[in-house]
C-alpha cells in the first residue's frame, strides 16, 4: 500500500501560491495541522490567533466581509465544540466562506476524549448553510481544496494528517457530491467514510473471495448528501446495508443513510458501525477501532449478521489484502 | 452639517434619540429605553462628528426582510447601506450589542440616514427593522445578537483593512456587560497582538445589566486597568459630554494600539423618571396606566423644544 507523508503541508503551499485572497489561520497548532511550510513561505498570509478559537472564528467571519478567504486550521474539537456558537452565529448564519479544517477526526489521536472529534458531523450537519467534507486518503487531501474554495459558503473538512494511505487513483480527484463506487454487487451494500474506507476495502476483498457480492461506496461529501445511487443500490441489495464511520452512530454517516432510506421508503436492514453512543479514550487508532467495533473484522461480523452466513474470514486473510489505488466505477452498468 | 455647530447638532440628535425611543416604548408598552438614555450622546457624537461615513442624501426606507443569508438567496442585503459605501477611505461602524437596535434606528433617523417612518416597521413580521437586530437590520452589517462576537468580527474587518492598506477606521460600539464575556478579552488580546490601531471601541459603561447592578451581578472593574494591561489606549470620559467623547479621536496618533473609550453614562440620563426602575433597566415596561401617563407627560415635555437639555439630567 502506498503511504504518503504530510500531504496537506506540501499541497496547500503549492495550491495557494496564486490565491492571494486565501489566508491561513492557526490556533497554536501550526505544525500539528501541517501549515508550518505555509507560515514560512507566506508569512504575510498567516494569521496566528493563539489558543482562542472563539475569537478566531469570529475574526475569520470579519475577514470574509472584506474579501479574504480564511482557512482555519486546528483540531476539530476546538472548532465545533469550543466555538460552536461562533461557528453558528458569526459564520454559518451569514453563509460566509470561512473554510474550517478540523484535524483528528474520531479516534485518529491517542489524545483521549478531549481531542477526539466524535460528534462533529452530527453538530455541523445540523447547521444550515454548512457543507461537510471528509478526507479518506492522500488523493482526496491533495484534490479537495478546489472544491473547498468553490463552495459559496462555509465548509467544514474532517482532515487527516501525517502518514496517510493512497486509496484512490491520483487522476480521480475529489468532486463535490460524487460518491466513489469502489465495488459493485447485489448481496450487501457497505457505505464508509474517512479512515474507515481502508478497513472496508480489506473486508470487501475478503468477502468477495468467499463468493458474496458487495457494493461499496466511499462518501466524502457528507453534506449536502447525494443519496440517489446509494439508495438504488440498497433497494436492490439482497440483505441490506452496513455503514462504517469514525464517529458516533448518532447523527453521522449511519444516520444520513437511515434518513435517506426512510425518505425513499427502502425497507432494508441497516447496521451502523462506529462509536455506539460511547466516548472513546486515549489509545492507538488500531486498538480503538477494534475496541469500538469498526475495523475490518468488525465489518466482516456485520456482513455475517446481515446475511446470516458464516463467511469464515480470518484476521490473516484481512491482513493479506494488498490495497492499490482504486478507480471508481462510474456506473454500475459498466461492470 | 455645519461643523461650528457640531455640539448643538450632537445634542439635538441625542435628544431626538431619547424622544423617539421613549415614544416607541410608550406606544409598544415596552422597550430598550435605558439604552437610549445612556448611549444617546455616544452614538450621536460618533455619527455627527467622529466617523467618516459616506453622506446619504435621501433617508433610506428599510426594505422588507430579504430572507436569511444563503448560497441561493440573491436578494440578500445587509443594513450596512445605512452607513454608506464601504469604499477604502470610509470608516465602518459595528454595533456589538444588538439590543441597542432601536437606539441605533432612532439615531439613523435623526442623522438623516433612515426614513422617519421606517420605525413603523419595528418588530413587525416580515420587516428588517427587528427588535434585537441582525445584519439585515438598518445600520448593522454583522450578526451581533450573541453578545461578544461582534468585536472579534470587527477585528477581522480591521485586520483586512490593514492587509489591504485602506485608510478607513473601524468603530465599534460595545456594552459594558460584554466585558464579562471571555471572547471579548480574546478579541482585545488579538487586536493588540495584531496592532489594530485602526480600531476605536466606545464602551457604554452604564453599570447595569439584565439582572441589575453589574458590580453585584459580576464585577468587571477596574476596566481601564484591565484594558490597558491588554494593550489598549484607554480614555475614561463622561459619556454625555460630546467634547469628551471626541477628544480620543481628535488627538489620535497611530502607535499600534487600539483606542478604547470608556464612556461613563447614566441609564436614566434625560428621563429622570426612569430612575424609579432601579436597578432593573434592561427592558422597560409600563406597569400601570398611571405610570404610562407619567411617561406621556415626560414625552410631551421633550416634544416642547428647549425644556430638557440632554447632558444635564
Amino acid at each position: 500500500m502506498e503511504v504518503s507523508s504530510r500531504v496537506h503541508a506540501y499541497n496547500l503551499v503549492k495550491w495557494a501560491k496564486d490565491k492571494p485572497q486565501v489566508l491561513v489561520m492557526s490556533a497554536d497548532l501550526t505544525s500539528s495541522t501541517e501549515i508550518d511550510i505555509f507560515r514560512d513561505d507566506y508569512p504575510e498570509r498567516f494569521i496566528s490567533a493563539g489558543i482562542a478559537e472563539q475569537n478566531m472564528l469570529s475574526v475569520a467571519a470579519g475577514l470574509t466581509r472584506e474579501g479574504f478567504i480564511p482557512f482555519i486550521h486546528t483540531f476539530a474539537v476546538f472548532i465545533y465544540r469550543r466555538a460552536y456558537d461562533q461557528v453558528a452565529m458569526s459564520v454559518a448564519y451569514s453563509n460566509l466562506p470561512v473554510k474550517m479544517f478540523g484535524f483528528l477526526p474520531g479516534i485518529t489521536t491517542p489524545g483521549g476524549a478531549t481531542h477526539q472529534a466524535i460528534e462533529d458531523v452530527a453538530l455541523m450537519r445540523a447547521l444550515p448553510n454548512m457543507t461537510i467534507f471528509e478526507c479518506g486518503d492522500a488523493t482526496e487531501v491533495e484534490t479537495i481544496l478546489d472544491s473547498v474554495l468553490a463552495v459559496n459558503g462555509p465548509v467544514y473538512v474532517r482532515m487527516i494528517r501525517g502518514d496517510i494511505p493512497r486509496l484512490f487513483d491520483k487522476n480521480e480527484p475529489f468532486v463535490i457530491g460524487k460518491n466513489r463506487l469502489l465495488s459493485f454487487g447485489t448481496d450487501i451494500v457497505i457505505v464508509s467514510s474517512g479512515i474507515c474506507t481502508e478497513e472496508a476495502i480489506k473486508t470487501v476483498a475478503a468477502i468477495k473471495s468467499k463468493g458474496m457480492s458487495v457494493t461499496h461506496y466511499h462518501i466524502s461529501t457528507l453534506k449536502p448528501f447525494n443519496s440517489k445511487d446509494i439508495i438504488d443500490s440498497i433497494a436492490q441489495s439482497k440483505y441490506g446495508v452496513i455503514s462504517v464511520e469514525n464517529h458516533t452512530v448518532m447523527g453521522g454517516l449511519g444516520t444520513i443513510i437511515a434518513e435517506a432510506m426512510a425518505e425513499a421508503g427502502v425497507p432494508k436492514k441497516l447496521l451502523k458501525l462506529g462509536l455506539q453512543d460511547k466516548f472513546p479514550h486515549g489509545a492507538s487508532k488500531k486498538y480503538l477501532m477494534r475496541e469500538y467495533g469498526f475495523d475490518a473484522i468488525a465489518i466482516v461480523a456485520a456482513a455475517e449478521k446481515l446475511s446470516g452466513k458464516n463467511l469464515g474470514i480470518t484476521e490473516a486473510e484481512l491482513k493479506q489484502v494488498d490495497i492499490k489505488p482504486m478507480h471508481s466505477h462510474l456506473k454500475a452498468e459498466d461492470l | 452639517m455645519a461643523d461650528i455647530n457640531w455640539q448643538n447638532n450632537v445634542k439635538k440628535v441625542a435628544k431626538g434619540i431619547r424622544r423617539r425611543v421613549l415614544e416607541h416604548t410608550i406606544n409598544c408598552n415596552g422597550g430598550y429605553l435605558s439604552q437610549a438614555c445612556s448611549s444617546a450622546e455616544t452614538l450621536s457624537t460618533l455619527y455627527v462628528k467622529i466617523m467618516n461615513l459616506e453622506h446619504i442624501s435621501t433617508p433610506i426606507m428599510p426594505r422588507p426582510f430579504p430572507g436569511v443569508p444563503g448560497a441561493n438567496n440573491k436578494a440578500y442585503f445587509t443594513g450596512g447601506e445605512f452607513n454608506g459605501s464601504h469604499a477604502p477611505q470610509y470608516d465602518r461602524f459595528i454595533l456589538s450589542p444588538a439590543h441597542y437596535a432601536l437606539v441605533l434606528y432612532a439615531c439613523l433617523i435623526e442623522t438623516g440616514r433612515m426614513h422617519e417612518s421606517g420605525l413603523d416597521y419595528f418588530n413587525k413580521d416580515g420587516s428588517s427593522v427587528e427588535m434585537i437586530g441582525a445584519e439585515h437590520s438598518p445600520g448593522m452589517e454583522v450578526t451581533n445578537g450573541s453578545l461578544g462576537q461582534a468585536l472579534s468580527q470587527a477585528a477581522g474587518i480591521a485586520l483586512a483593512k490593514k492587509l489591504k492598506k485602506e485608510s478607513g477606521k473601524v468603530f465599534v460600539f460595545l456594552s459594558d456587560g460584554e466585558l464579562q464575556i471571555g471572547q471579548t478579552w480574546e478579541a482585545f488580546q488579538f487586536i493588540s497582538h495584531w496592532k489594530l490601531d485602526n480600531m476605536f471601541i466606545y464602551v457604554d459603561v452604564n453599570g447595569y445589566q439584565c439582572d441589575g447592578i453589574m458590580t453585584e451581578t459580576m464585577n468587571v472593574e477596574p476596566l481601564d486597568k484591565k484594558l490597558e494591561a491588554f494593550g489598549a489606549k484607554v480614555y475614561k470620559v463622561y459619556g454625555h459630554n460630546p467634547e469628551e467623547l471626541v477628544k480620543p479621536v481628535a488627538e489620535f496618533i497611530p502607535e499600534g494600539r487600539p483606542t478604547v473609550v470608556l464612556a461613563s453614562t447614566n441609564p436614566f440620563e434625560g428621563i429622570p423618571l426612569l430612575k424609579n426602575n432601579a436597578p432593573k433597566y434592561h427592558y422597560v415596561r409600563m406597569k400601570s396606566e398611571q405610570e404610562k401617563n407619567l411617561y406621556i407627560n415626560e414625552l410631551n415635555k421633550m416634544k416642547a423644544p428647549g425644556l430638557i437639555i440632554p447632558g444635564m439630567g
